[in-house]
């Protein structure tokens, strides 16, 4: 055991050696480029950001083992917000004043990355925001300096209605949690739904409190609404209980239901043998996804960190792909060269070519649509196809309509 | 009519949990008077326990069952440890002390939990034999919800007869009732208490483990209970296991038909049932009015003095050091520095009502979060500027505390934290729920400061030079007649009504004053942070806050200025230093109360007496 250590510590010496001097003669000796990033890894949230932190320090070290970018390497100056936003803030002034970095990428929980976004803005500094889902982020708050990696809210809510406005039902109940996410994942899957459907109608609506869902008492009241099928924005611990609960007590027998992020392995694995079967999610199926460029992305995330990606994981990576691509173009770390670049930015993921919109600074990364199903005790999904997130945004006038003009 | 039957089991399956977890805060607090903000890490601790021994041995209903207990009775002997080692030092330390405590151990449980069990939330298997629902009137009712019920009712009648029909119980009553009277007798308090304490851990970690069929575990689960725990024994009545009963299938049964009928507000709806309560029946539903926490003042503390040679050479140093900073430090220290003097307010606005008035609160982020409210939406609402929206800040946390402050200072002790926590939580709830007003969870954002302003070192002085002058003229108000008239009502309530002074108005009065100090530290706050979100409402900022005062020390006015200087430093150095902030700045707390049970202020009363 001691020897094995001792022998990895030399292993790891002698390739940091070899990557410094790669590096040094790579590189001309120049300074690496300094990203700063912040997140919030430790508390409840930690089981979403630390497969997200795998991501990124695996395109990391990719990057730099091929000598990194502009001849410089990459090095990202790592901070944990704690899930509160004043200590976002602080600490993005803390990388900016005192840790002098080029940028800013980052964040998980929407007021956070707005948050982040608007001091990006004030003190005109570029920022990636790459895992907040809010719409605000691009839309109604959306300003120069920021761009958004992962498909939004409003996307996501989209390609469900799509699926939704295909099924017999007519009668329709939701249940989300009653925040801001909740709220404009319930309005933009009316919306759209409404749109493709004029004859569905909604007859129920449960607004438990944020991770205080009372399972039993709101799979009952959503019972008796009578729905000829379900539209669930809950996750994480909610939707545990709201899926026990619900199987229990029939809630989901001869209904459809649609669950917006239940694909995504951060929520449905914990639920193990009772993942439900049937439901219409968006997610990340990493056991199916074709392709040669994520399977060496998958290849290489378990080599390096012996377990499976999670959505999470590939959002980390293509931030900092998304950056990669970003400094080649720009040809420089100055901000105004950075932020120009980022428009209509092009670049190859996993998930196959994105593009960071000049109009509102989306990314077009999209998710994957299918059906949950049972496999080996298991919940995976089935069925399933990439919804491309260009097909799922409003038409331009209309998020011009949305984004402000300066 | 068969809805409202299922409905109605439902609402007692979820007051059976919320029962086993109260009842054991409530012996706790009965006997001992603690306040035991651990207590939902203990549930938490009890739930990730069960879900391991499950995994080992649970496969049979048998297995499951002892999995529970076993987990129970291990969280029972944390709690004998943290009793001994840690509470048993500090009863003698100044009330409100232990909360810092066991607010130590909350950070240090949290920590500890994800190293050991991972931050994946983990889902135990349904119960064997109970994993399935009854037909009842035509609803599928789950069977585990009437075993539930069933363990209810088995752990009252246990508690009832442990209570009326044993020696230990009988002292545990005794010792609920007249503390001084038991030790007189010639009883061991300190394994009364230990026992007493055990107790309540197992309690709660029944409690924990009995949820894994239900929910997941998770690490959320220690924070989103506790306040729950705490509503439903306030409203039972501290020290009650009737009453813990009653309040938690009160409440569990509005939350059943509340989502039926206004599912969008059952986050305010426990809250609302705390604050009528106590408006109506100040201590409780089966509590006895005597019963609070500042019992009689029998020793107390000396009359303050104007500031000797010690503490006057700690004030001008701060002054200097103050205004002398930004021309020598970086920055981003001097961002730091602006928060530590705006921190530094809020935490002597609440030092002037825990230690000027005697008014203990749970709740003093409302006013700060008010204040920042009240800046934020002038400007997102108004478009006033900042010296405008920051006049806006102390007038916004006075109408608050002037709206609570006028049912809060009619209880006394335990229910008036208790019922300053109820009006912080919903002032919360609206911000975070009501989002065409607030924007919600996504907050307000362009509250930056004017163009003059900008620059942070600006920022720094104004920040700097309000802040200052209001924690001087609260200062000022402790050595005023006022000041005094105050710390008479503290110290005997009944003596000072007696020579005609309104105990109530003057109570009312600090309290608003208060609410004004601290919105305005919350009006800088917005606008140092560029945002306002309801997390500056939370329980958690009032928590913050309390422990910078203790930190810093209660007893004297330098207290919380030097607590919020030290809290903000190290939560800022550790959290760039290591994910385990969490657990260092939990063990430094704890290490720290029972070193120093006086605070750090109390070094330099450690110093004056080796001086002397």
């Amino acid at each position: 055991m001691l020897r094995m250590r001792i022998r990895t510590h030399i292993t790891a010496t002698v390739a940091a050696l070899l990557t410094l001097f790669s590096a040094s003669f790579a590189g001309a000796q120049q300074d690496p480029i300094r990203i700063g990033e912040i997140n919030s890894y430790t508390g409840p949230l930690a089981s979403f950001t630390v497969p997200y932190r795998n991501g990124w320090q695996l395109a990391v070290e990719e990057i730099n083992a091929k000598g990194g970018v502009l001849g410089r390497s990459l090095e990202v100056i790592s901070r944990d917000d704690g899930a509160k936003p004043a200590d976002a803030v602080k600490f993005a002034e803390e990388l900016v004043r005192r840790e002098k970095v080029d940028l800013i990428a980052g964040t998980f929980l929407s007021n956070i990355g707005l948050a982040v976004a608007d001091f990006a803005a004030r003190n005109k500094v570029l920022f990636v925001a790459s895992e907040p889902l809010s719409d605000a982020i691009v839309w109604e708050k959306g300003n120069d300096y920021t761009f958004r990696l992962r498909p939004s809210t409003y996307m996501q809510a989209a390609m469900l209605a799509e699926e939704a406005a295909k099924l017999p039902a007519k009668r329709w109940a939701t249940v989300a949690p009653n925040y801001e996410y909740g709220q404009s994942a319930v309005r933009a899957f009316q919306d759209v739904l409404k749109g493709l459907r004029p004859d569905v109608e909604f007859v129920g609506e449960q607004w438990p409190a944020l991770f205080k869902l009372d399972a039993g008492a709101t799979v009952q009241a959503l019972a008796l609404a009578k729905p000829d099928a379900i539209f669930n924005v809950t996750f994480s611990i909610d939707l545990a209980k709201f899926v026990r609960e619900g199987q229990l007590r029939g809630l989901f027998q001869d209904r459809h239901v649609v669950s917006l992020l239940t694909g995504e392995p951060e929520y449905l694995d914990p639920l193990k043998d009772e993942a439900p079967e049937g439901w219409i999610v968006t997610g990340y199926p990493w056991q199916g996804i074709e392709g040669t460029a994520h399977k060496a992305f998958l290849d290489a995330y378990r080599k390096r960190f012996n377990d499976y990606p999670r959505a999470g994981s590939i959002v980390g990576y293509n931030t900092i792909l998304t950056i990669a691509a970003m400094l080649e173009k720009a040809g420089s770390t100055d901000t105004d060269a950075m932020v120009a670049a980022m428009k209509d930015l092009q670049l190859d993921t996993p998930f196959g070519p994105i593009t960071y919109r000049s109009l509102d600074h989306q990314s077009t990364m999209g998710a994957y649509v299918g059906r949950t199903a049972k496999v080996d005790g298991k919940g995976v999904m089935v069925d399933f196809r990439y919804a491309n997130g260009a097909d799922y945004l409003p038409d331009d006038a209309t998020v011009r309509k949305l984004r402000p003009a300066k | 009519m068969s809805f409202i039957v299922v409905q109605a089991i439902t609402g007692l399956a979820s007051a059976a949990s919320l029962f086993l977890i109260a009842v054991g805060l409530s012996i706790v607090f009965g006997v001992t008077r603690v306040v035991n903000f651990a207590h939902g890490s203990l549930y938490m601790l009890g739930a990730y326990l069960a879900f391991s021994f499950v995994a080992a041995f649970g496969e049979s209903f048998l297995g499951y069952l002892a999995a529970i207990l076993l987990a129970a009775i291990v969280v029972g002997g944390v709690g004998a440890v943290m009793e001994t080692s840690l509470l048993r030092r500090i009863y003698r330390a100044p009330e409100l002390f232990q909360l810092l405590a066991t607010f130590g151990v909350v950070l240090v449980v949290q920590d500890l939990t994800r190293l050991i069990w991972g931050a994946d939330d983990l889902f135990a298997p349904r119960m064997p034999g109970l994993d399935g629902a009854i037909q009842f009137l035509g609803h599928a009712v789950p069977q585990y919800d009437l075993f539930l019920i069933a363990v209810a009712f088995v752990v009252l009648g246990a508690l009832w007869l442990l209570f009326r029909h044993t020696r230990f119980g009988v002292l545990v009553r005794a010792a609920t009732e007249d503390r001084e009277m038991v030790a007189a007798l010639g009883i061991d308090q300190r394994w009364l208490f230990t026992g007493a304490f055990i107790l309540g851990a197992a309690l709660a970690g029944l409690g924990g483990a009995l949820q894994i069929p239900r929910q997941a575990a998770s690490l959320s689960m220690d924070l989103n209970i506790i306040v729950d725990a705490f509503v439903v024994v306030v409203v039972g009545g501290m020290g009650s296991i009737m009453g813990a009963f009653v309040a938690a299938v009160l409440i569990s049964e509005l939350l059943a038909f509340g989502v039926v009928i206004f599912p969008e507000i059952t986050l305010v709806l426990i809250f609302m049932v705390m604050a009528v309560t106590l408006v109506l029946k100040p201590s409780g539903l089966f509590g006895r009015p005597e019963f609070t926490m500042a019992e009689d003042r029998r020793n107390p503390d000396p009359p303050l003095r104007a500031g000797d040679g010690l503490s006057r050479i700690f004030w001008w140093f701060l002054l200097v050091a103050g205004v002398a900073a930004p021309l020598v430090i970086g920055d981003f220290a001097v961002v730091v520095l602006t928060e530590i003097a705006i921190l530094a307010l809020f935490a002597a606005s609440l030092h002037f009502l825990l230690w000027g008035g005697g008014l203990i609160t749970f709740g003093h982020a409302a006013y700060f979060g008010l204040g920042a409210y009240g800046s934020g939406l002038a400007v997102f609402h108004l478009s006033l500027g900042m010296a405008p929206a920051l006049l806006l800040a102390p007038l916004a946390g006075a109408a608050g505390a002037l709206l609570f402050g006028w049912f809060c200072v009619r209880l006394s002790g335990i229910y008036m934290a208790m019922l300053t926590l109820a009006f912080a939580q919903m002032a919360w709830s609206a911000a975070f729920q009501w989002v065409g007003f607030t924007g919600g969870d996504n907050g307000i954002l362009g509250v930056w400061p004017s163009a003059w302003a900008s620059d942070p070192v600006v920022f720094y002085y104004l920040a700097f030079v309000v802040c200052a002058a209001v924690i001087w003229g609260l200062r000022h108000t402790v050595f005023s007649p006022f000041g005094y008239t105050l710390r008479a009502t503290r110290d005997s309530a009944l003596r000072a009504a007696a020579i005609g002074v309104d105990v109530t108005r003057h109570r009312w009065l600090a309290f608003t004053l208060a609410g004004a100090a601290a919105g305005v530290a919350g009006g800088f706050f917005a606008f140092a942070k560029g945002s306002v979100f309801p997390d500056v409402l939370f329980v958690s900022t009032s928590v913050d806050g309390l422990v910078m005062v203790l930190l810093g020390g209660l007893q004297s006015l330098a207290g919380p200025i030097l607590g919020a200087i030290v809290f903000t430093e190290i939560e800022t150095e550790l959290t760039r230093l290591t994910d385990l902030w969490q657990l260092f700045l939990g063990l430094l707390i704890i290490v720290l109360v029972v070193v120093l049970p006086h605070g750090l202020v109390g070094l330099s009363a450690l110093v004056r007496r080796r001086s002397s």
